[in-house]
């Protein structure tokens, strides 16, 4: 898996899912989509495989995903049927905090 | 990280949606998608360094963006106003370049060495009924995004540099992706050049709000397009606001679609705000602090905290109307003292910002951010004791007398309030005895014309005697540039004549 840093694509292994990285901590993480190490984006894309039944819960299209620590944020830019988790830990969808439109 | 990847998401999330209207003409999020990827091969077949768009709001202002974000080249939108042979210095610094332009434009355009001009209609009808193309663009962060050259107030114009990142920053950092009702639309009035008209179109984008554009910008229509077009929300600078309250008063409508309005690019005096308040109570305010450097928006005074303080009888919440309100989540705003050290809550300084959006750089003279990545707006201002922000104006234009820095934002505040003034400039100008003096140029209410005596006990009754201006001069009208800045050189230059 490529380093994570803000702005990286990365690509699931088992479904459709791509995500961008918003946030990530220094250290070291595996982030898996369906129960399978995320690739770069610009990887060959999966050629089989399915989600994980425990990793089945599915992306949706423009979420923001969060771990417990808060310190590593993904955006969903492309959805699936895998469900993202880091370190063996399902993230959880961010609440949206509105803003005012400004512009 | 790349601009097309919030387009590309809206395409997939609400493909059917109307990204943006110009009249009769519209174009779906899937049709935008689709006629950036073909324009971007018309762009690397010309062999262009630079995309730029000489238009009013139009169809080709979006598509031009993304078309360049796709081909990797920056966007620079051009100020239309300036005379032909402005035009051709700007053109030329950007050269190679791929040009989007009005009709009558284009024979003078194709004439720059290493231009490629085509007429606005063309260039769009060249992309209907274009497929959806592969997305491989580039994701380079660091890629310039757009050009935008400042209003050139003070000499040459300086070309600001946003990258990628600053406006995907922005953009993520502040607008929730789909978060825009099916019924919401934008009218957008600013023109492209201004930083925010580059902004408004990727807010509305990622939210998904339908885009109503207006050529250029006169109160009236302004008015008639928000009632046809049941238009939801609107960003004007602060001289559209004042010009469009009078046209509401004038015909009586109140526009019951609109929802909230949001204002910015400039200092909004307190009259016209409340004014505009009243009149349309059912709408939401906003203020919108930021620099064309900062990718548009640092700061927000929102809806809640414009009710609070038109409510409150706490003086210190009550002024709370005048500040430009807290910073964005992700950007830190500190204020300095002219040795770069931070100052106490309350105390005047520079206002410095920080903040993944925030660029601070311009072409050929590199980055003027400082230690820490903290970028010195060269705007004056302080933080309240709840961080309210409040800008009293550009630093260069701080009156120095006898020692003393006076600000020209507090007087002009001041002489604002004052029933007989419609409008006015503080600048400083050259006197013997205190270095510099404070001269106002007023422009009186019809039919009203006030004393300069009665105005200098007015401002006297309010600020310290030093702040009493020496000197006042009436005239009918100031000059502002076209996104509504006051141009205080002109104001100055123009004492400095009469004197």
């Amino acid at each position: 898996m490529p380093a994570l840093k803000p702005g990286t694509r990365l690509r699931s292994a088992v479904c459709p899912t791509e995500v961008m990285i918003v946030a990530a901590p220094k250290s070291d993480m595996t982030v898996t989509c369906g129960g399978v190490a995320m690739a770069a984006l610009d990887a060959a894309p999966a050629t089989g495989g399915a989600p994980h039944p425990d990793h089945a819960a599915g992306t949706l299209l423009g979420k923001r995903y969060v771990n417990e620590a808060g310190d590593l944020e993904l955006l969903c830019t492309k959805p699936g049927q895998g469900s993202l988790a880091c370190d063996g830990k399902p993230l959880t969808v961010k609440g949206a905090k509105p803003l005012p439109s400004s512009d | 990280m790349n601009p097309l990847m919030l387009l590309e998401m809206a395409a997939a999330g609400f493909g059917e949606r109307v990204a943006v209207q110009n009249g009769p003409d519209r174009l779906t999020y899937a049709e935008l998608f689709a006629a950036a990827g073909e324009a971007r091969r018309q762009i690397e077949a010309s062999g262009a360094a630079h995309v730029g768009v000489l238009d009013v709001n139009s169809l080709a202002v979006p598509v031009g963006l993304f078309a360049a974000a796709w081909a990797g080249r920056p966007f620079v939108p051009l100020n239309y106003r300036l005379t032909a042979d402005e035009v051709d210095a700007l053109v030329a610094r950007i050269a190679p370049a791929f040009l989007v332009a009005e009709p009558e434009r284009v024979e003078r355009l194709a004439a720059v060495a290493g231009t490629r001009a085509v007429a606005r209609d063309r260039f769009l009808a060249a992309l209907a009924g274009a497929g959806a193309a592969e997305p491989d663009w580039p994701a380079d962060p660091d890629a310039v995004a757009v050009l935008l050259f400042t209003s050139g107030t003070t000499g040459a114009p300086k070309a600001a540099v946003l990258r990628n990142r600053h406006l995907v920053s922005y953009i993520l950092g502040s607008v929730e992706f789909g978060a825009a009702g099916e019924d919401e639309a934008a009218l957008v009035s600013v023109p492209p050049y201004h930083v925010a008209a580059m902004a408004a179109i990727l807010s509305c984008v990622y939210s998904g709000r339908r885009i109503v554009q207006l050529a250029s910008f006169a109160p009236e229509s302004w008015v008639e397009t928000a009632r046809a077009e049941r238009v939801t929300h609107a960003f004007v600078v602060p001289t559209m606001l004042g010009r469009i309250v009078d046209a509401l008063e004038a015909t009586g409508e109140r526009l019951p679609c609109l929802r909230a309005l949001s204002y910015g690019g400039g200092k909004m005096p307190l009259p016209v705000i409340e004014r505009a308040m009243r009149l349309l109570p059912g709408v939401a305010f906003t203020n919108a602090y930021g620099l064309t450097e900062t990718s548009s928006t640092i700061s927000l005074l929102g809806p809640d905290d414009h009710r609070s303080a038109a409510e409150s009888g706490d003086p210190a919440v009550r002024r709370r109307l005048a500040s430009v309100g807290r910073a964005l989540p992700g950007v830190e705003i500190e204020v300095r003292d002219e040795d770069g050290k931070a100052v106490a809550r309350g105390a005047p300084g520079e206002i410095h910002v920080r903040g993944e959006q925030v660029s601070g750089e311009y072409q050929g003279r590199g980055t003027a951010l400082g230690q820490g990545g903290w970028f010195p707006t060269r705007d004056g201002g302080f933080l309240d004791e709840e961080g309210y922000l409040f800008v009293t104006g550009r630093i260069d234009d701080v009156i120095v007398r006898g020692g003393e820095n006076l600000s020209p934002g507090e007087i002009e505040d001041a002489l604002h309030e004052h029933p007989g003034v419609a409008d006015c400039a503080v600048v400083g100008v050259p006197d013997e005895q205190w270095g510099e003096a404070v001269a106002a140029v007023i422009v009186p209410r019809e039919g009203r014309q006030p004393a300069p005596e009665e105005l200098r006990e007015w401002v006297r009754a309010r600020l310290r005697s030093s702040r009493v201006p020496e000197r006042i001069e009436f005239r009918e009208a100031l000059p502002y540039n076209e996104t509504g800045k006051l141009l205080r050189r002109k104001v100055r230059a123009e004492l400095a004549g009469a004197a």
